[in-house]
């Protein structure tokens, strides 16, 4: 199979901290990879430089063999315009920690207004796909709920849903339960195993929740101060991890 | 007749007789309100607007607008333009004369209203627009002024009664306002308390109904949405 992202050699710092330093990966079309490591090793920023939220300092991001950051004009590689942005970021959706629905609009306003806007579909298009994935989250009916008048969970559920309604060719899933109460977790977790086993799509997930990444992920990345120290099969790492910072950071959650 | 209100003697009768001059000034009053509230609100997004642009241009027209109607007089400003003005061949009625000053100058506070309306929408929904891929027209457009307005919404209101308080001296250059036929009355009875009190009690009625208004709206932009002021969330 085709290699649908790659970093090669990708540096990023924050003023001094540099949360990403030489980074390698590549992510085959339609795999599921989950990345794991502490707080600040660099996991959010590869999803936030993915969705175009973050620019890169040096190196090359590809996605389905385009650059993303960069674009080739007269065999001559130069930054990416915003018009270059927005056609690549066109294949990529993304799920975030604060859910970040529209709290002027309703649930199903909020699935359906990007795929008018930005998908030209028409009201009844925009519709019937926005009834089919409240559907699919267990949520129809509320869909004439404002976002505040919905629990956390069921807020990331719609969440989901608008990023899955524009069809993207990659999701990312930034710690999509890390900003929900401990009973609310299990509710999102299972659309996304479902989403997991049933699409498709490439998936990556920056997660906390070591139990979800071994069911969803094909793979699993264990990151540690901006570098792949590990990655294998959810088998492999969790119950046999080669690498010492591995093993005293899985022991944290067992 | 003499009415007695503690004490004092005023002569009410004489200035009522005028009703129907005061009525004229009071519709007058109204019309270069609303006209001059229509201009100062477009402006206010225009030059709020542009006071975020990516273009550093743009942002630096913005703030000498800015800072030239903010940090002048009013009264200035619409002598400016009803008196100077027509020495260099450009005229203008008096109403319109009105209009555009009054207008511009609430219009520069008002962009301060909309921008601050503007910045107080979160970082976070920028990010979620992108990440759909709104362009920016769109992401502004239905994102993140949708969200501003309810936060302009009370301030706005402030300003329109600063605006209607400030109509009062579009009288100085002619215009038959409510201010204006106090005036004339006062010239006509040769009674001075009486016709100011009178019109000031009506200003007062005014600005009331437009209070009202203001609350109106603000409670249909805010039906069953979660408004998101800054601090909160």
């Amino acid at each position: 199979m085709n290699n649908i992202i790659t970093f090669d050699k990708v540096s990023k710092s924050f003023g001094e901290l540099k949360v990403l330093d030489q980074l390698n990966l590549e992510v085959k079309d339609g795999e599921k990879l989950a990345l794991i490591g502490p707080s600040g090793s660099g996991k959010t920023t590869i999803l936030r430089i993915l969705m175009t939220l973050e620019t890169i300092d040096s190196g090359f991001v590809s996605v389905n063999n385009e650059y993303l950051w960069h674009e080739k004009i007269n065999d001559k590689v130069l930054p990416a315009t915003d018009k270059h942005l927005q056609k690549m970021r066109d294949q990529i959706g993304m799920v975030f920690q604060q859910f970040n629905l529209f709290p002027h609009l309703t649930a199903i306003e909020n699935v359906k207004q990007p795929q008018i806007l930005v998908k030209k579909k028409n009201e009844s298009e925009a519709k019937e796909k926005a009834e089919d994935l409240f559907n699919m989250i267990g949520l129809s009916d509320k869909i004439d709920h404002y976002p505040h008048q919905l629990s956390g969970g069921q807020q990331q559920r719609v969440a989901i849903a608008r990023a899955l309604a524009m069809d993207p060719k990659i999701m990312l899933f930034d710690e999509v339960t890390s900003a929900l109460d401990p009973e609310l977790v299990d509710e999102v977790l299972a659309v996304l195993r479902k989403l997991a086993a049933d699409s498709d799509t490439t998936m990556l997930t920056v997660t906390h929740e070591m139990n979800f990444a071994q069911d969803f992920a094909d793979r699993v990345l264990f990151f540690d101060a901006g570098q792949i120290v590990e990655s294998g099969s959810p088998k492999e790492l969790f119950s046999n991890p080669r690498e010492e910072r591995t093993k005293s950071f899985l022991r944290k959650f067992i | 007749m003499p009415c007695i209100i503690t004490g004092q003697i005023f002569f009410m009768k004489e200035v009522i007789a005028f009703y129907p001059i005061l009525i004229d000034g009071t519709i007058t009053t109204i019309i270069l309100t609303v006209l001059s509230a229509i201009l100062a609100l477009a402006i206010s997004f225009v030059v709020g607007l542009s006071r975020i642009s990516k273009f550093k241009i743009v942002r630096v027209l913005a703030i000498i607008y800015l800072e030239f109607f903010r940090g002048s007089s009013a009264l200035v400003q619409m002598f400016f333009i009803y008196f100077v003005l027509p020495m260099w061949g450009i005229y203008f009625d008096a109403l319109t004369a009105g209009v555009i000053a009054i207008g511009c100058n609430l219009g520069a506070y008002g962009s301060e209203v909309v921008r601050g309306g503007v910045l107080a929408v979160g970082k976070e929904q920028h990010e979620a627009s992108l990440a759909l891929n709104y362009s920016p027209y769109k992401r502004y457009r239905h994102v993140i002024i949708p969200q501003a307005i309810p936060v302009m919404i009370p301030t706005f209101g402030n300003l329109l009664i600063e605006l209607l308080k400030l109509t009062a001296v579009a009288s100085l250059i002619t215009i038959s306002d409510l201010t204006f036929m106090a005036h004339i009355i006062r010239v006509q009875t040769a009674l001075t308390l009486e016709p100011f009190l009178v019109i000031l009690v009506i200003y007062f009625i005014i600005a009331s109904i437009l209070v009202k208004i203001v609350d109106i709206i603000a409670k249909k932009f805010s039906r069953g949405r979660n408004i998101m002021i800054a601090g909160e969330n």
